[in-house]
C-alpha cells in the first residue's frame, strides 16, 4: 500500500486512526469529573502534539539517521513561523502559501547553516549549529526587529496589505488564518452525555499534514537515500573508500529537517498568527532533542511519541496543584497525606521541567532506544509469556 | 586609547568567568573524555553556595530589647543573627558583610563532594558511551540541577552584595597616568579578575608540579598508555571531576556581585563556554583560559556604542560569528592538539 | 606501462622521511606484493593511493589518470577499492545493506538523491549483491546484522563490498593480519579464486610471508621509505638486501 511494505503500512494506518479520532481518546474522561484535568482533547493542545510531532519526525531524519546532533534546529522552526507571518501581512490570510513559504525559506537557511556546519562533526557540528540558532535569535531579538517584531515578536495589524485578502473583516478585526474558506479556529462540538468532544479544523488540517509528512518520513528511511545516511552514521570511512561521498547526503538530510521544522514552524503560525525571537533560543532546540530521544531516536514513530509525551507532560502536570495532590490523597491519614503531597509537590505545576529532566536522565541511561525500546522490552516479556499473541504494532522497530 | 583600556578591562570579568568555566570542561574532557553539558549548573550551584551562606549567616532569632520600646509602648523585639551570639555584634557584622568571600570556605568542600558524587554517581558509567549520550545525559542533569535550585530559591535573581570595602568604582585610569575620570572601574571586577588568575595559576601549578598533576597531564595526552602503565586512573579522575567541579563553583561564588544570581544563569554561562572550549581547542588548557579572556574582551569591545553604531547588532552575535570562522578555518581551534575529537 | 604508477614519490612528516624516491609500477592482471619491516612506509604509500595523504612530489598515476589531489572516493569511482587491516564495514546495517551499498555507489556515482524509491525495489541491485555473498559463501548471512559476526566473517563481508563494484585495482592491507592459520589459508584460497575469475590486479601490503609467496608474481621490498628491489618471488627469496633489510630491523 502506498509504496510501503505491509508492517510500514499498518504503522501509518494505525497514526492515522488514532490521529483521526485523537479528540475522543485524548477525553476520556467526563466534563467536571475529577480525572478532566487529564484530558488533553482541547484544539490548542492536540494542534500542539501534532505539530511538534512533524518538528520531531524532520530532526529524526537528521539525527536518527546520520547521528548528527544539531543544537539550533529551533532556528527553522522559528524562521518558518516568521515568514508564515509576513505571508498572512502582505498576501492573504490563506494558510497555504504561508506554510509552503515557510517551508521554503526554513530549507534555504538550513542549505546556508547546513553547508557550513556540516564542514565539521561530531562536537563540534553540535556547537556550530548551536551557535548560528543562538546568533539568529538574538539578531532577530534585536537588530531583526523590522522584520521580526524583536521582543513583542511579529503580529498582525489592521493596516498590513494583504493584496489578495482584506486587511480587516467586515467587523474591523484583524481576519483569521483559514484554508481556503476553513477557518482554522473553527470547531464544532460533540456533546455525548458528560462528555464533551471538540472538532477543530486547525487541528484536522495540522493532522492530515502531519500524517503526510509522516509518510514520507517512513519513505525516506525505506530509501536507498536513507540507507545511506544509516551508513554515514555507522562508518564513513567505509562510506568514502566506497566512493560515496558523505557531505551532500548529510547536507541533503539537514536541509530536509530544516524543512520539516518550517512546516512545523509556518504550522505554527498558521493555528495562531504571531511569531517570537524565543522559538529559536537554545532550549527550545534542546526541547526537540528531548522529544526525539525519549520517543526513540532512529525509530520511526519514537519521536511522535515523544513530541506527545513531552507536550501532553507540559500541559497537564504544570496545571496540576497542591490542592488537586490533596484531594487524590485525601483518603490517606491526614500526616501522611501532607508527606506525600509534600513529596511530590516539586515534580508538578512549576516543577514539571524537573520531573522532564528526571525522566530524560533516566530514558538516556536506562533507554537509550527511548519509549519504543520500552515497549519492545515490554512486548518480549508479554511475548514470551503469551507467545501466541500479536505485538502491539506501534511498539515495532523501525528497522 | 582610554577607552581601548576601558574596553580590555570591562571584558576581563565576563572573560574570566568564562576561562574558569572553559578550563573545568577542558579538565573534564581532557582527563575523562567526557562532555559535560551540567558544567554550567556547576557553576550556578557554586553561585547559590555563596547565596546560602549569606542566608546562613544572617539566620536571626528575636530578642526583646527592654531598653527600646516601639510606638505602642511595648518593648521592641529584634532580629539578632546567631553570629552575633557567638562573635558580638562588630565581628557579626563584618562576617555578614564578607560573606561573598567566605563562602569560597564554603563552597570549596561542597562543590568537591557534588562533583565526586556526579562522577561516582553517574558520569563513571558514561566513559564509554559515545559523546551525544554524555551531551544529553548531562544535559538532562543540568535542566535536573537547576530546577532543584529554583524550587528552593525562587525563579527570581537574588542580590549578593560584595563586602561594604569592594562595593563601587574607582579611578584606574588616574592611576595609570590617564587623566582623571576617563577610565572608572568597580572594585569587584578587579577582585574578580586577580582572583581568576590566581585560580588558574594555581591550576596549572598544581598540573606541572605534583605527581598528580603529572600523571593527569600524561593522561591527557595518552589515556591509553598511562591506563596500562598500573596507575589508577580512576580514582584521579574522579578528583579531577571534584577539582573542576570546584574551579566552577568558585568562579561563580566570586560572580554573584557582578550579576545576581538565578537558577539559569549556569545554562547562559554554559553555551558560551562551550563556544569558549571549542575556539581555544578542545582539549587545551592554555588554550581554553586565551580563548576565555580574549572572547570575553572582544564581547566588551562589539559593545561599545561606536561599534554598534557601524554594524547593528555585533555585540549580540560577534562570539558566535568568531567561533564559526575559528571553526571552519582552523578547526582544532587556537591551540588544539591534533587527534583530539576527530573522527 | 603497468595499470598503476607511481614515479619519485616524496613524503615527510616534519623531520622523518616517510617516503623517499618511490618508484612503483603494477602492471594489469597481476598480484603484486609491497612487503618491508615495520615503519618502512608501507601503509603511507597506500594512503598515498588512495587519497587520505598527498605527496610532497611526485606523480601517481592510476590507468592514465593522476589520483594525485582527489578524494578517496573519487579515486574509488575511478576503480581502485580498498581493503583495510581492520576490516571496516557498516557495523549497523545488515550484512545486504553492506553489500548494497557500493553496488549504488557503483551505479549511480558518488551522490544520488534516491529519497523515496524503497530499497526493496532495486531488484537488479540485490541480485547482483546476493551473487557476490553467494560466491564468498555467506548469503545464509545476509539478514544478520553485520557487527555481531566473527573477524573473519567480516573480512569477507569487506573484500565483497570491495569486488562487488568490480574495481580494476583492489589494495589489501594487512589482509591475514591477527587471523589463525586456517582463516590465513581461506583468504588465500579466496583470493586465488578471485584472481582466477576476474580480471583485475591486486596490490597486497603484508607481513605474512606465507601468503605473500602464495600470492604474489611481482614482490616490491620496502624498507626506510625506499624501495630497495622489485623482482619476482624466487629472486627475492634469499636476497642479500631483503635480508639485510629485515635482520637489520631485528637487530
Amino acid at each position: 500500500m502506498f509504496g510501503l511494505d505491509k508492517k510500514d503500512a499498518s504503522l501509518l494506518l494505525i497514526v492515522a486512526v488514532l490521529v483521526a479520532f485523537a479528540p475522543f481518546l485524548l477525553n476520556p474522561f467526563p466534563e467536571g469529573s475529577a480525572m478532566a484535568q487529564f484530558n488533553a482533547g482541547y484544539p490548542d493542545l492536540m494542534q500542539r502534539f501534532v505539530i511538534f510531532g512533524i518538528f520531531a519526525i524532520g530532526f529524526n531524519i537528521l539525527f536518527g539517521l546520520t547521528g548528527y546532533l544539531s543544537f539550533g534546529h529551533a532556528a527553522f522552526l522559528g524562521v518558518g513561523s516568521y515568514a508564515a507571518v509576513w505571508m498572512f501581512k502582505l498576501l492573504s490570510m490563506n494558510v497555504l502559501p504561508a506554510i509552503i513559504l515557510a517551508v521554503i525559506t526554513a530549507g534555504i537557511f538550513a542549505l546556508i547553516i547546513g553547508y557550513v556546519s556540516l564542514r565539521r562533526s561530531g562536537i563540534y557540528f553540535s556547537i556550530l549549529t548551536l551557535a548560528f540558532a543562538q546568533m539568529s535569535f538574538a539578531l532577530a531579538y534585536s537588530v531583526l526587529t523590522p522584520i521580526t517584531g524583536g521582543e513583542t515578536g511579529l503580529q498582525l495589524a489592521l493596516d498590513d496589505p494583504r493584496i489578495f485578502g482584506s486587511s480587516t473583516t467586515a467587523e474591523g478585526n484583524i481576519p483569521v488564518p483559514g484554508f481556503f474558506g476553513l477557518e482554522m479556529r473553527d470547531s464544532t462540538e460533540l456533546v455525548l452525555g458528560n462528555w464533551v468532544f471538540t472538532f477543530n479544523v486547525g487541528y484536522y488540517f495540522a493532522a492530515i499534514i502531519m500524517l503526510a509528512a509522516f509518510y514520507l518520513s517512513i519513505r525516506i528511511f525505506r530509501s536507498p537515500f536513507g540507507m545511506m545516511l544509516r551508513a554515514i552514521k555507522s562508518n564513513q570511512q567505509r562510506l568514502n573508500y566506497t566512493g560515496l561521498n558523505p557531505r551532500p547526503y548529510t547536507l541533503a538530510a539537514f536541509v530536509i529537517s530544516g524543512m520539516y521544522a518550517g512546516l512545523a514552524g509556518g504550522l505554527m503560525a498558521s493555528m495562531d498568527p504571531l511569531a517570537g525571537a524565543e522559538r529559536m533560543f537554545w532550549t527550545a532546540s534542546g526541547e526537540v532533542v528531548l522529544m526525539t530521544i525519549l520517543g526513540g531516536v532512529g525509530t520511526l514513530i519514537g519521536p511522535v511519541l515523544g513530541a506527545g509525551l513531552i507536550k501532553y507532560m507540559e500541559n497537564i502536570i504544570s496545571k496540576i496543584n497542591a490542592d488537586i495532590l490533596h484531594t487524590w490523597f485525601a483518603f490517606l491519614p491526614d500526616g501522611l497525606e501532607d508527606l506525600v503531597v509534600t513529596m511530590i509537590y516539586p515534580f508538578i505545576g512549576k516543577g514539571w521541567h524537573l520531573t522532564l529532566g528526571i525522566v530524560f536522565m533516566l530514558v538516556v541511561i536506562f533507554l537509550p532506544g527511548g519509549l519504543v525500546q520500552g515497549g519492545q522490552k515490554l512486548a518480549g516479556l508479554f511475548g514470551r509469556k503469551k507467545a501466541s499473541q500479536p505485538k502491539n504494532a506501534t511498539t515495532e522497530p523501525a528497522e | 586609547m582610554d577607552a581601548i583600556i576601558l574596553q580590555i578591562l570591562n571584558g576581563l570579568d565576563k572573560g574570566s568567568a568564562y576561562a574558569l568555566i572553559a578550563l573545568g570542561l577542558t579538565l573534564i574532557f581532557g582527563t575523562l573524555g567526557v562532555v559535560n553539558f551540567a558544567h554550567g549548573a556547576l557553576f550556578m550551584i557554586g553561585a547559590f553556595c555563596a547565596v546560602t551562606l549569606s542566608k546562613l549567616l544572617t539566620l536571626s532569632h528575636t530578642v526583646i530589647d527592654e531598653t527600646r520600646t516601639d510606638f505602642l509602648g511595648n518593648p521592641l523585639k529584634v532580629e539578632v543573627p546567631y553570629v552575633y551570639d557567638v562573635f558580638g555584634q562588630t565581628t557579626g557584622d563584618a562576617i555578614i558583610d564578607w560573606a561573598v568571600p567566605l563562602s569560597i570556605f564554603f563552597a570549596i568542600p561542597v562543590m568537591i563532594l557534588i562533583g565526586v558524587i556526579m562522577e561516582r554517581g553517574l558520569i563513571k558509567h558514561f566513559y564509554k558511551r559515545p559523546h551525544a549520550d554524555q551531551i544529553l545525559v548531562t544535559f538532562g542533569l543540568a535542566i535536573v540541577l537547576q530546577e532543584i535550585i529554583k524550587y528552593y530559591y525562587g525563579a527570581n535573581p537574588i542580590p549578593t552584595p560584595a563586602p561594604e570595602a569592594f562595593v563601587g568604582s574607582f579611578d584606574f585610569g588616574a592611576l595609570i597616568g590617564f587623566e582623571a575620570g576617563q577610565i572608572i572601574y568597580p572594585y569587584w571586577r578587579l577582585v574578580y579578575f586577580a582572583f581568576a588568575a590566581i585560580i588558574i595559576g594555581a591550576v596549572f601549578a598544581f598540573l606541572q608540579f605534583t605527581t598528580f598533576g603529572m600523571v593527569v597531564r600524561a593522561g591527557m595526552a595518552d589515556r591509553e598508555t598511562v591506563g596500562l602503565l598500573g596507575i589508577n586512573i580512576d580514582k584521579r579522575f574522579t578528583i579531577m571531576f571534584g577539582l573542576a567541579a570546584a574551579v566552577a563553583g568558585l568562579a561563580g561564588v566570586m560572580y554573584t556581585p557582578i550579576n545576581s544570581p538565578n537558577y539559569h544563569m549556569g545554562m547562559d554561562f554554559l553555551v558560551l563556554s562551550f563556544v569558549v572550549v571549542v575556539v581555544g581547542g578542545m582539549g587545551s588548557l592554555p588554550g581554553a583560559v586565551l580563548a576565555g579572556f580574549l572572547l570575553g574582551i572582544l564581547e566588551s569591545f562589539a559593545s561599545m556604542r561606536e561599534v554598534i553604531d557601524i554594524i547593528p547588532g555585533i555585540n549580540q552575535v560577534v562570539i558566535y560569528l568568531v567561533a564559526i570562522i575559528i571553526l571552519l578555518t582552523r578547526p582544532r581551534g587556537l591551540m588544539g592538539r591534533k587527534g583530539v575529537m576527530e573522527d | 606501462m603497468g595499470i598503476l604508477e607511481v614515479k619519485d614519490v616524496n613524503k615527510r612528516f616534519g623531520g622523518l622521511q616517510a617516503l623517499g624516491k618511490v618508484n612503483l609500477s603494477v602492471a594489469e592482471n597481476t598480484c603484486h606484493a609491497i612487503i618491508g619491516p615495520n615503519g618502512a612506509g608501507k601503509s603511507t604509500l597506500l594512503n598515498c593511493l588512495v587519497g587520505k595523504l598527498i605527496p610532497d612530489t611526485g606523480s601517481v598515476m592510476f590507468d592514465g589518470q593522476s589520483v594525485l589531489g582527489r578524494t578517496p572516493f573519487e579515486i574509488n569511482q575511478m576503480g581502485i577499492s580498498r581493503v583495510f587491516q581492520t576490516p571496516e564495514i557498516f557495523g549497523d546495517l545488515t550484512v545486504m545493506e553492506n553489500m548494497l551499498i557500493p553496488c549504488f555507489a557503483k551505479r549511480d556515482g558518488s551522490f544520488a538523491l534516491h529519497g523515496i524509491r524503497s530499497v526493496m525495489s532495486e531488484a537488479e541491485l540485490r541480485d547482483q549483491a546476493e551473487h557476490m555473498l553467494d560466491e564468498v559463501n555467506m548469503l545464509d548471512k545476509r539478514n544478520m546484522h553485520s557487527a555481531s559476526m566473527s573477524r573473519g566473517d567480516k573480512r569477507r563481508l569487506e573484500m565483497a563490498m570491495c569486488l562487488v563494484q568490480n574495481p580494476k585495482l583492489l589494495l589489501l592491507d594487512e589482509p591475514t593480519a591477527g587471523m589463525a592459520r586456517a582463516d590465513t589459508n581461506n583468504t588465500i584460497d579466496l583470493l586465488k579464486e578471485i584472481k582466477e575469475k576476474r580480471n583485475i590486479t591486486i596490490a597486497i601490503i603484508e607481513h605474512d610471508m606465507h601468503v605473500v609467496f602464495s600470492l604474489a608474481e611481482r614482490i616490491t621490498v620496502l624498507a626506510q621509505g625506499t624501495p630497495l628491489v622489485e623482482d619476482t618471488p624466487e629472486n627475492i627469496k634469499g636476497h642479500p638486501k631483503v635480508k639485510e633489510a629485515y635482520l637489520g630491523e631485528a637487530a
